[in-house]
């Protein structure tokens, strides 16, 4: 009771903001009140960003007759596993997993040593022509995946590559190089130069200097970039789609898009689980490196 | 000095790796490509040379041309969309929450990160018509609104695209939007208030001048990555229904992978290819006359 008497000078504040061009009030109880739209936005669009992953994670574990039957919010009636282990032997996501990392980690591993190497070569060396090499490799970051797939496809089958990781590999290296090298050679270019050359006065070789000075130097840039191009390698469907001729090859997002596909009718909980391993890994990652992320993925935005 | 800098075995060893997996694997296939668009065939019956027939049937293709006007009506609107409501929170981050964003900013700019096709599978279970009611669907009942089959119609299914891509994009345009908007001096803020510029006003003759040059980078970069849309039309509708939501990439790819006509697949790549660069230029030009004007 006390608390609605008390709140009473606040409503008719409240009014008087509420018409156009409010008179000047004393600010406490104005500022609460013209912040209530704000709040109330900010609630719903957290609500809308955060809710599908809630669902997602509570319908994992449930039945198929609880998503049958039973309205949307339902909770599960029991946290059992079965949809979890569902996924992994009839869906097979242990090889899907396993494909992702051994066609991801190492095209990362080369993607930053040629990458970083490129863009130092790029930046910090001087010599005629280093110009018209860097918009080549900028022009890479324009033209579409598309326009590449189709040689690639021919090279790889006449090679005898196809049927291994090795055509997801070595695309995802070259796709992954221009952006790499773009973004470490704007990193060497807030690097002055005068540091390498003081190393190279005392008796160090380029190379050297390259080794022991400039890649300390970008350590976490290097970081950056590489965590970007993780989010983009793990994330992609178009050359894996493109280049995994074989089930055993699929990785994860390839293997998460046919899973539904596995069964007559849709199975919710294992699809819902299925989700939700293939959404751990990058959510765990943002989880504990999200300034990071942040900061990387709109430093790339280049790509688009 | 200069010579330790231009040492050419050193230029060679750092570069070439680079330059080498990077020409093999990207500009040789682009060049190689070309040469397609002139031929028929695959590599599995082998190519013949048919000249320009490839962009004739291009250019009578009546698919071909549904897919160019699905692109560019998904690239355009979800464009302004994105980068609207990226530059509407990025406000509602600068003026309103000020120092408490950084909690909101992080949360809303998450979906970015995951897969697009976990994202898709679940957005299909969201707007669920049957046999189970999704959360959607459940809503509109509740207000006596008819389930939808939001995936059975054209329109219907060119929206949840739409509306999927921007629940993963809106944070990370609006963080992109952020960074132009903190870069604003709070004195020329400080007096444009004293000058009696508030609110919309304020936004629109002090901040909105002062972000153009992000916003402009912000709209180069969503058109080019839209107009190459794949995963999210792959994953959520796969082009249906009927071709009613395949952009230009998908066409492509079914044209060469599944009728097997590399010939005409490269042709529809080197016409996406030119509708990115046409965009990029035109949204260029078109911007710096409206400087010039301001």
């Amino acid at each position: 009771m006390s608390a609605t008497t008390a709140s009473r000078p606040d409503e008719l504040h409240a009014v008087a903001t509420t018409s156009p061009r409010p008179p000047r009030t004393r600010r406490g109880a104005r500022d609460f009140f013209a912040r209530l739209p704000i709040r109330l936005i900010i609630a719903i669009l957290l609500v809308i960003e955060v809710y599908p992953m809630v669902w997602m994670f509570l319908g994992s574990f449930k039945t198929q007759t609880e998503f049958l039957n039973e309205p949307f919010w339902a909770l599960p009636s029991s946290w059992s596993l079965d949809n979890y282990v569902e996924v992994f032997t009839t869906g097979n996501f242990g090889q899907y997993i396993l494909n992702s990392v051994l066609a991801v980690f190492p095209s990362l591993f080369f993607i930053l040593l040629f990458g970083v190497a490129a863009g130092f070569a790029l930046e910090v060396m001087v010599w005629k022509g280093r110009g018209t090499v860097l918009l080549l490799f900028l022009a890479g970051i324009m033209v579409p995946a598309q326009m590449i797939l189709l040689p690639l496809f021919t090279i790889y089958f006449r090679t005898g590559l196809t049927g291994s990781l090795w055509p997801l590999i070595l695309t995802y290296v070259a796709i992954g190089l221009p952006l790499t090298v773009f973004m470490m050679a704007t990193f060497f270019r807030s690097v002055p130069r005068e540091i390498f050359e003081a190393a190279t006065l005392d008796g160090a070789s380029m190379l050297r200097a390259f080794w022991s000075v400039g890649l300390p130097l970008v350590r976490n840039a290097i970081f950056t970039v590489g965590l970007v191009q993780f989010f983009f390698l793990w994330n992609d469907l178009l050359i894996a789609l493109t280049f995994t001729t074989s089930s055993n090859l699929r990785t994860i997002q390839v293997g998460l898009l046919n899973f539904t596909g596995q069964y007559g009718a849709v199975q919710y909980g294992p699809t819902f689980a299925a989700i939700a391993v293939s959404v751990f890994g990058t959510l765990l990652l943002y989880l504990f490196l999200n300034q990071q992320v942040m900061k990387g993925l709109t430093a790339g935005s280049v790509k688009g | 000095m200069d010579k330790a800098l231009g040492d050419k075995r050193t230029i060679l060893i750092l570069l070439g790796p680079a330059l080498l997996v990077y020409s093999l694997i990207m500009l040789v296939p682009i060049v190689w490509s070309l040469g397609y668009t002139v031929m028929d065939g695959n590599p599995i019956i082998g190519f013949q040379f048919t000249g320009f027939q490839n962009f004739a049937t291009f250019f009578n293709d009546p698919a071909a041309w549904e897919a160019v006007a699905f692109t560019l009506k998904y690239a355009l609107v979800l464009t302004v969309l994105q980068v609207a409501l990226g530059y509407g929170l990025a406000l509602l981050y600068v003026f309103w929450l000020r120092k408490a964003s950084s909690a909101i900013r992080t949360i809303v700019f998450f979906p970015v990160v995951l897969p697009t096709v976990a994202v898709a599978l679940l957005f299909q279970r969201l707007f669920e018509a049957a046999p189970t009611t999704g959360p959607v669907n459940a809503l509109l009942n509740t207000f006596g609104i008819a389930s939808v089959d939001w995936f059975g119609t054209p329109e219907a299914s060119f929206w949840i695209v739409i509306l999927m891509d921007l629940w993963r994009s809106m944070g990370f345009y609006a963080v992109l939007l952020y960074a132009g908007l903190v870069d604003i001096p709070d004195e020329l803020l400080e007096s444009a208030r004293l000058d009696g510029a508030h609110g919309w006003k304020l936004v629109r003759s002090i901040v909105l001048p002062l972000s153009l040059p992000v916003l402009l980078s912000s709209l180069i970069f969503s058109i080019n990555g839209t107009l190459k849309v794949f995963d999210t039309v792959v994953a959520l509708t796969n082009g249906g229904p009927g071709n009613a939501t395949t952009p230009l990439t998908l066409y492509m790819f079914q044209t060469s992978f599944t009728y097997g006509d590399y010939g005409y697949g490269s042709t529809i790549a080197l016409m996406l290819t030119i509708l990115c660069l046409l965009f990029t230029v035109f949204i260029f030009r078109s911007t710096r006359r409206d400087l010039t004007k301001g």
